[in-house]
This record gives C-alpha cells, sequence and structure tokens, in this order.
C-alpha cells in the first residue's frame, strides 16, 4: 500500500482515527437535528479514544468511552428530549451579518498558526521533559499504574479539588434544574 | 516507526478549528456544547499527542483532569440551558441579547 | 537723626492705628485732636531732622529700617533716605497736613463718619511720607499706591452719592493707568542696572542704559506723573474729585499727592539728564497741559473746579519746568502753589460752609461784608497765585518761566499766555465770590453768612503769612541761602550744570512782563465780570466740558470695550468656552453611545471577538519565532 517510513499498522490505525473523528465532527456542526449531532459527536469520541489507545494512553482511551461517550452524551440526549425532539433551526440562513466570513477567518488563522507554530519549533520533539516529576512512560509498568501514582502524588491536590468540584456542580446542577414553588406549598420532594 | 507526532498535532489542530467553528456558527446551544465538547477533545488529543513525545506522564494525567472538570461543566451548563429555555419555544441564542448595550 | 528721622513717618501711622482701633469711643474732640496732633508731632520731627541735616557734612544720610526683599540679585529694603529734596518736601508736607488737619476739625463737624475722615487722612500722609523719603523706587511705590487708596477713599467720602463714587473710581482707575509707567520704568531701570536704590541707579545709569533705554525710562516715568500729577492725558479724573470734602480737595488734590508725580521726576532727575527727547517731551506735556487747564477754568461755575482746574495748570508749570532743567525751580512753585492753593481751598470750603454747601458761582456774590477774616485771606491766596508782587506766587512763578525763557522761547510764550488766563479766571472768581450783587439769599434761606470758627480760620491766617512771605524762600539776588542752594548740590552732582543764570537786564524785563500779564488778566475780568453772573460770550460750552475730553475718552476707549465686553459675554461665554467644555462632554457621550454598539448582547459576537483576539495573537507569535 503506501510504501512509507512509517509501520504500516499504525498508518491505517492512524487513518482510521483521523477519518472517524473529522467526519463525526463535520457532522456535529452541519447536521440539523440536535440527535443527529449527538450521535455524530460520539463518532468523534470514538476515533480520539482510537487515537488515544494508538498512543499508549490506554487508561484515557477507556475513560474517554464511559465518561464521554457513555455519560456526558447521555446527558445531552436527555436534555433534547426534555426541551423536546421538534426543536430545529435554521442552518441556512445566518442572522448576523458577517459572522460565518469572519469566524472562517479566524479559525484557519488561528488554526493555520498554530500548526506554522508547531512545524517552526520541529514539532517540540527530542525535547526532554521541563517537568522533573514526569516519568518516562516505558519503564514498562503499565499505563494505568503510572497514570495513577502521577495522579496520587504529584497531583493530588488537584485530584482532591476535582472531587469537591463535582460535588458543587452537581449542587449547582440540582438548583438550577429546579421548578420554581408556589407560595400555597405544594409538595416538592427536594 | 510509529507515525510521526506530527500528523496527530494537525489532526488535533484541525478539530480544535472546526469546533471553534462550530461555536461560532451554530445557534442552537446544545449543538455549541457539542462544539464545546470538540475544542476538549482536541486539546486532550494534543496533550497525549506531547505525553507520549516528551515521555511525560504529565500530559496524561492533565487530561485526566480535563476530562473531570468537562464532566462538571457539561453537568451545570446542562442545568443552565434546561433553566434557560425551559419555557421558550426554541433553544437559539440569539434571542438572550437583553443585555445589549 | 535716624530715630527722628524714623518718627516723621511713624507718628501719622500711629496715629491711623489709634484712631481705627479706639475711634468708637472717641468723641470727635478726642479723634481730631489725636489725629492733628499725630501729625503736627511729625511736622516738629521734620524741623529737627531738617535742623540736623543741616549739620551734617554729607548732606545724604540713608536710614535702613529693615531688609525687605532679598530674591535672587533683587535686594529691596525698606530705607530712607533724608537729603534736601526729601527734607524739604516732608517739611511743607508735614505742615500743611497739620493745618489742614486743623481746619477739617471744624468743616467736619457733626459729619457721619467723622472718625473715617481722619482715619484716611492720617493713613494719607503716612503713605506720603513713605513716598517722598524711601530711598528706592519700590518703597516709593508703595508710598505711591498709598496715597492713590486714600484719594479713592476720601473722593468717596459720600459714598451714597452716586457721582461721588464714579468720580473715586475714576480717581483710582486714572491713576493706575499711570503706574503701569512707573511699573515699566522700574522694570528697564532693573533689567539695565540691577538695582532699584536711587543713589545706586544715578551711579550706574551712565554706564548701563544706553540712549534709547534712558529715553523709553523717562517717558515711562513721565507716564507715571501724568497719572497721579493730572497732566494730559490723564488729568480728567481730577475736576471729578472735587466730589470729596474740601479739606480733602485742599490736601491731597492741591498740595501733596498731585506733586508725587513732580516729585518722582525731580528725584529722577539724574536719570533724566541723559535723555533731552524725553525731557522735551515732558516740557511740552506741561506747558501744553497748564495752557489748556488754563482755558478750561474760565468757563467753570463751580468755585471748586475753577481751583481744580487751576491746580492742573500750575502743576503743568511745574512739569515744565522740570521739562526745562530748572528742577529747584520746580520745587519753588510746588511749596508756594502748596500754600496759595490750599489757602484758597480752605478759603472757598468757608464761603461754601458759610452758604450751607453752595457752590456755585453764579449763586454767590458780595460776601465781602460778611466774611471779615475768610475775605482778606482769600484776597491774599488770588494776589498770590495772579503773579502780583511781592507775594509768594510772583517770585515762584517768575522763576520757573525765566528758565523757561532760556531754553525755549516758544514754551515761554506759551507759559506767559496761561499766566494771563490764571489771572483772568482767578480774578472772575474772586468778582464773582466776594464782590458785586448778593445772590445768595435762597441758599441761606434768608439769613446772613455767617464767618467759620477759628478751627478753620487759623490754618487761613497762617497760609496767608506764608504766601505773602513765601518768596523770601528763593529771591534770585540771594544764593547761598535760599531754596536753590540748598537743593542746588544735590541736583548738579549728578546733573550737568544748569547753564549761566540770565543777565540782570533780562531777569527786570521779564519780572516786567510778568507783571504787565497779571495785569492784563485781572483788568479784563474786572471789566466783564463786574456786573454780570454769568456770560455765554465768555463761558464757552466747549471749555466748560473740558474740551470733549471726557466724551473723547468714552467714545473712543470707554464704549469699545463695553461693546468687546458684551460681546464677550453674549458670544464667547456660551459659544466658545461654554461650548468647548460642554463639547467635550458631548463628544465623550457621543462616542461612548458609538462603542456602546459593540455590546450587541449576542454571545456569538463575543465568542467571535475571542476566536479573533486568538488568531491575532497567534499570528503574532508566528512572526515572531519566524
Amino acid at each position: 500500500m503506501i510504501a512509507s517510513a512509517y509501520s504500516v499498522p499504525s498508518v491505517l490505525i492512524f487513518l482510521t482515527a483521523a477519518l472517524l473523528i473529522l467526519v463525526g465532527a463535520i457532522g456535529v456542526i452541519t447536521l440539523r437535528h440536535p440527535v443527529h449531532a449527538a450521535l455524530s459527536l460520539i463518532m468523534t469520541l470514538f476515533g480520539v479514544a482510537v487515537a488515544f489507545v494508538a498512543q499508549s494512553a490506554d487508561f484515557l482511551a477507556a475513560v474517554q468511552i464511559i465518561v464521554y461517550a457513555g455519560a456526558i452524551v447521555v446527558l445531552f440526549l436527555f436534555v433534547i428530549m426534555f426541551l423536546g425532539v421538534d426543536r430545529r433551526e435554521g442552518v441556512s440562513v445566518e442572522p448576523l451579518v458577517g459572522q460565518r466570513a469572519f469566524a472562517a477567518l479566524g479559525v484557519v488563522l488561528t488554526v493555520g498558526g498554530l500548526i506554522a507554530l508547531m512545524a517552526r519549533s520541529h514539532w517540540v520533539t527530542g525535547v526532554m521533559s521541563v517537568s522533573s516529576a514526569g516519568k518516562a512512560i516505558s519503564t514498562g509498568q503499565g499505563n494505568v499504574k503510572e497514570l495513577g501514582t502521577a495522579v496520587f502524588t504529584t497531583y493530588l491536590f488537584a485530584f482532591e479539588a476535582t472531587a469537591a468540584l463535582l460535588i458543587i456542580a452537581v449542587v449547582g446542577a440540582v438548583l438550577l434544574a429546579r421548578r420554581e414553588r408556589n407560595v400555597d406549598a405544594e409538595e416538592v420532594s427536594p | 516507526m510509529n507515525v510521526p507526532a506530527a500528523w496527530y498535532l494537525v489532526l488535533a489542530a484541525l478539530l480544535f478549528g472546526v469546533g471553534a467553528f462550530g461555536l461560532l456558527t451554530r445557534r442552537s446551544a446544545l449543538i455549541m456544547f457539542m462544539c464545546l465538547e470538540l475544542m476538549l477533545n482536541a486539546v486532550n488529543l494534543t496533550f497525549v499527542t506531547f505525553s507520549r513525545t516528551l515521555s511525560d506522564i504529565s500530559g496524561q494525567a492533565i487530561v485526566f483532569f480535563v476530562m473531570v472538570v468537562a464532566a462538571a461543566e457539561v453537568t451545570v451548563g446542562l442545568g443552565i440551558v434546561v433553566a434557560v429555555f425551559r419555557r421558550r419555544s426554541s433553544t437559539s441564542v440569539d434571542e438572550l441579547s437583553e443585555m445589549k448595550g | 537723626m535716624a530715630h527722628v528721622a524714623t518718627l516723621i513717618i511713624l507718628l501719622p501711622l500711629a496715629g491711623f492705628f489709634v484712631v481705627l482701633l479706639n475711634g468708637r469711643n472717641m468723641g470727635e474732640g478726642q479723634i481730631g485732636a489725636v489725629a492733628t496732633g499725630a501729625v503736627g508731632l511729625s511736622f516738629v520731627s521734620t524741623v529737627t531732622t531738617f535742623v540736623l541735616l543741616l549739620h551734617q557734612s554729607g548732606r545724604e544720610v540713608t536710614v535702613n529700617l529693615f531688609d525687605w526683599i532679598n530674591v535672587g540679585s533683587l535686594h529691596v529694603s525698606a530705607a530712607l533716605l533724608v537729603d534736601p529734596l526729601s527734607v524739604t518736601m516732608s517739611l511743607f508736607v508735614t505742615g500743611i497736613s497739620t493745618l489742614i488737619h486743623l481746619y477739617s476739625i471744624g468743616y467736619m463737624h457733626a459729619e457721619r463718619d467723622y472718625r473715617k475722615f481722619f482715619l484716611y487722612l492720617n493713613l494719607f500722609v503716612f503713605s506720603m511720607l513713605v513716598l517722598v523719603l524711601a530711598n528706592n523706587l519700590v518703597l516709593t511705590f508703595v508710598g505711591w499706591e498709598g496715597v492713590g487708596v486714600c484719594s479713592y477713599w476720601l473722593v468717596s467720602y459720600y459714598f451714597d452719592k452716586d457721582s461721588a463714587a464714579s468720580a473715586g473710581k475714576k480717581a483710582f482707575i486714572y491713576n493706575r493707568v499711570g503706574d503701569v509707567g512707573l511699573l515699566v520704568a522700574m522694570f528697564l531701570i532693573f533689567s539695565h542696572t540691577h538695582t532699584l536704590n536711587y543713589l545706586e541707579v544715578f551711579k550706574l545709569v551712565p554706564a548701563y542704559m544706553s540712549p534709547t533705554v534712558v529715553t523709553l525710562t523717562v517717558l515711562a516715568l513721565l507716564l507715571a506723573a501724568t497719572g497721579k500729577s493730572a497732566q494730559i492725558p490723564l488729568f480728567n479724573w481730577l475736576p471729578d474729585a472735587m466730589e470729596g470734602p474740601t479739606p480733602v480737595s485742599a490736601l491731597i488734590h492741591a498740595a501733596t499727592m498731585v506733586t508725587a508725580g513732580v516729585y518722582l521726576l525731580v528725584r529722577m532727575s539724574p536719570v533724566l539728564a541723559f535723555s533731552s527727547s524725553g525731557r522735551m517731551t515732558i516740557a511740552v506735556v506741561g506747558g501744553v497741559t497748564a495752557f489748556v487747564a488754563a482755558t478750561i477754568a474760565t468757563s467753570q461755575k463751580d468755585i471748586k473746579k475753577v481751583l481744580a482746574f487751576s491746580t492742573v495748570s500750575q502743576i503743568g508749570y511745574m512739569v515744565l519746568a522740570v521739562g526745562v532743567g530748572a528742577y529747584s525751580a520746580a520745587i519753588f512753585l510746588m511749596i508756594s502753589h502748596a500754600f496759595f492753593k490750599a489757602l484758597l481751598f480752605l478759603g472757598s470750603g468757608s464761603v461754601i460752609h458759610s452758604l450751607n454747601g453752595e457752590q456755585d458761582l453764579r449763586k454767590m456774590g458780595g460776601l465781602a461784608r460778611y466774611l471779615p477774616l475768610t475775605f482778606p485771606t482769600f484776597l491774599i491766596g488770588w494776589l498770590t497765585i495772579s503773579g502780583i508782587p511781592p507775594f509768594a506766587g510772583f517770585w515762584s512763578k517768575g522763576d520757573v518761566l525765566t528758565n523757561v525763557y532760556q531754553h525755549d522761547k516758544p514754551l515761554w510764550v506759551l507759559g506767559l499766555l496761561t499766566a494771563i488766563l490764571t489771572a483772568y479766571y482767578m480774578s472772575r472768581l474772586f468778582v464773582l465770590t466776594f464782590r458785586g450783587t448778593e445772590r445768595f439769599r435762597e441758599a441761606t434761606e434768608g439769613h446772613d453768612p455767617h464767618e467759620s470758627p477759628w478751627v478753620m480760620t487759623t490754618p487761613l491766617v497762617i497760609l496767608a503769612v506764608l504766601s505773602v512771605l513765601g518768596g523770601a524762600l528763593d529771591l534770585p539776588w540771594v544764593h547761598r541761602y535760599s531754596l536753590a542752594g540748598f537743593l542746588g548740590p544735590f541736583i548738579t552732582s549728578y546733573n550737568a550744570a544748569p547753564g549761566a543764570a540770565p543777565s540782570t537786564g533780562v531777569q527786570f524785563a521779564l519780572a516786567g512782563v510778568d507783571i504787565i500779564a497779571a495785569a492784563i488778566g485781572l483788568f479784563a475780568a474786572f471789566s466783564i465780570w463786574r456786573g454780570v453772573s454769568e456770560s455765554p460770550r465768555f463761558e464757552s460750552s466747549f471749555l466748560e466740558h473740558v474740551w470733549r475730553w471726557d466724551d473723547f475718552y468714552d467714545a473712543s476707549i470707554g464704549r469699545p470695550l463695553t461693546r468687546a465686553a458684551q460681546f464677550s459675554d453674549d458670544v464667547i461665554e456660551p459659544k466658545v468656552i461654554d461650548g468647548a467644555v460642554t463639547g467635550l462632554a458631548v463628544s465623550v457621550r457621543r462616542s461612548a453611545e458609538g462603542i456602546r454598539k459593540v455590546q450587541s448582547g449576542f454571545v456569538r459576537h463575543y465568542a467571535l471577538a475571542t476566536v479573533l483576539g486568538l488568531a491575532v495573537i497567534v499570528v503574532y507569535l508566528v512572526a515572531r519565532v519566524g
């Protein structure tokens, strides 16, 4: 097939991931029905998971599927259903003048600039990590153990903080989604 | 040899760009959130790629936390969407323009 | 000597403070006594200083009171210069002031605000003495302004009368215009010689000041003198100043303040010596003023206005004398003028007092037999000013005219014509007031006019005596013990010698011409005014209205300025100034309103802004890395 310096399987995996990601992304931004868009999003998330695996981030790939595709997208679908499935928007019309043109300009400049930056700095290869806490992945201890050690020792404070954050998020969500109480109180269980 | 990191980085950049464009162009609040997720995923992909090239586990640890925060953010964000659009007939964000001037 | 000299100026100041702080508790008599006593003691101190100065070897003594200004190269001390000129001035200032204070006790009896009058009068004497005794231009300027302010207060004494209030303002404003001249002169002198002390300046003038600068300085000093001494073009405040009480007119506007301008020019004579064009200008101004004022005096109907214009005219003579370099003649005329003009003013005050305030000449007449002391003293004053020998006026005016004759014949002719007019209008005044038919019955409501009390007539007598004997100060054939001898060394030590005295024959001839001129004036007046009180043929309206000078100033300066001010108020104030200020506010508001539109309320606009900003940053980084 492609006679290249790179191993065929890795190229194939990359192509698969790329295809899934890009097609899904374009689907999200063009499809009119929100449920269709959600399904497209799932496709993208799967593609990203594949890319994770290809980069030896096994644990993260699993978490990606479970949390992102499994929980977050489901949450999206809940809300879509809750607010009414037949709510569509006209994609062809753009009420704000010049929005699309400027958006395209901004995005092209940003992405192009980012790629150019990375290209100029040799794709940041060969430079050793500046963080002394980082350990080489290829110590052969397995990805999960590596990641776990890092999270529970170096980044312990962040871990605890995110735990608190999750509680706060739950409380916030409950509060936001509450229905208003009437004065002659009808029993609403908290 | 593995595929060079450059390809994955370019892919992530493209994904980010697509997500950004969608965020600016779509009017439905829910679709805009999904585009936001796309952008977050692009960032995650970049981090993981760099983690591989620099042989540093910190990249993956960061992605771990990003995912947590993204989850929390989606929770609260959709709660807001529900609260705002509960009584309206459409989910277009263009209607929420009372803070003008 | 230093202590005595200091007392000269401190005593009137002390009088001022005593009356200021305690006056409300003091009766009329006490206030009068304190004020007159203060000035009287000042006179005694002056006499003592004079005697001490005579025994001094060098006739210049500086009495340093305290260091005043010390800024950079400007060192001004509050110091007195006791020399022949300043002592002479102080003598007659304090002497005449004492007499007028005494007179005022009677004249101002039962006036409202008796205390205020004596307060300002004492302050005036203090300022005048500071002016005269100062040893530098700055301290002189302090006194200069002081007398101006006191003059304003005293002219507006009857301040609820509109004409009096306006007259005070007019006097002050005209003085102010002249003050610009004095300030400019000070600036010019200081910028070239870096000192304002008289003695130092006199030494430095030839080396440090070019002829053009000296001429400019002299002209600036002339401007100051015209303001203070009421010469052309700043003279029309003096007749209006007659609104003040008569003692004020006598003291300030006849004997002292108006002579300050002449004093300044005489004091600065070493500077004048270096500018012949400046001196010529001074002489012309003096001569023309003397003539013009005399013509105006012939047609005035108010007794005090005649005397006011007469003062302008006589000071014109003094300025003329200064212009031709006859400094001691100018001072001699100043002293004798102080005597007879004060006498005439106080006498007219006595007349006005006896007629319950009537000042119009048409309503007087035949007063000779009712005023047994005022009449003879006034007669002496009349003869003196007309230049009849052997009274003081003949000698002093003759001295001036002789000197003018030697330097400039045309101006001498002008001076002679003025002398004729002087005799004429004074005789007219005399005839209309004291002789002829009695026209005053209406003013006195049928009663007979009464003579004034002793406090008023005593000064009249003293001044009359001085007018008779005053000529002895400077008789032409006496040289060592005369005024000229006393002042001379002071003046000639800095100036060039004044030139040879004229021969005796010329002097006699000129004296004869003077007498003939006086006789012409007298005879003309008596023949015209014997039977009538008004004569339109000889009282032209043009002359009566001061050659329409006030109208000219009004049209050329007053009204255009008023229009400009009105324009400023109507147009510049609301449109330009307010416009700029509110315009600023309006433009800020409009730009804010424009910028406000950026906040459209659309989330997607804000997101777009964020992304575009990000794009800018990225592009910048790419450009830098590249």
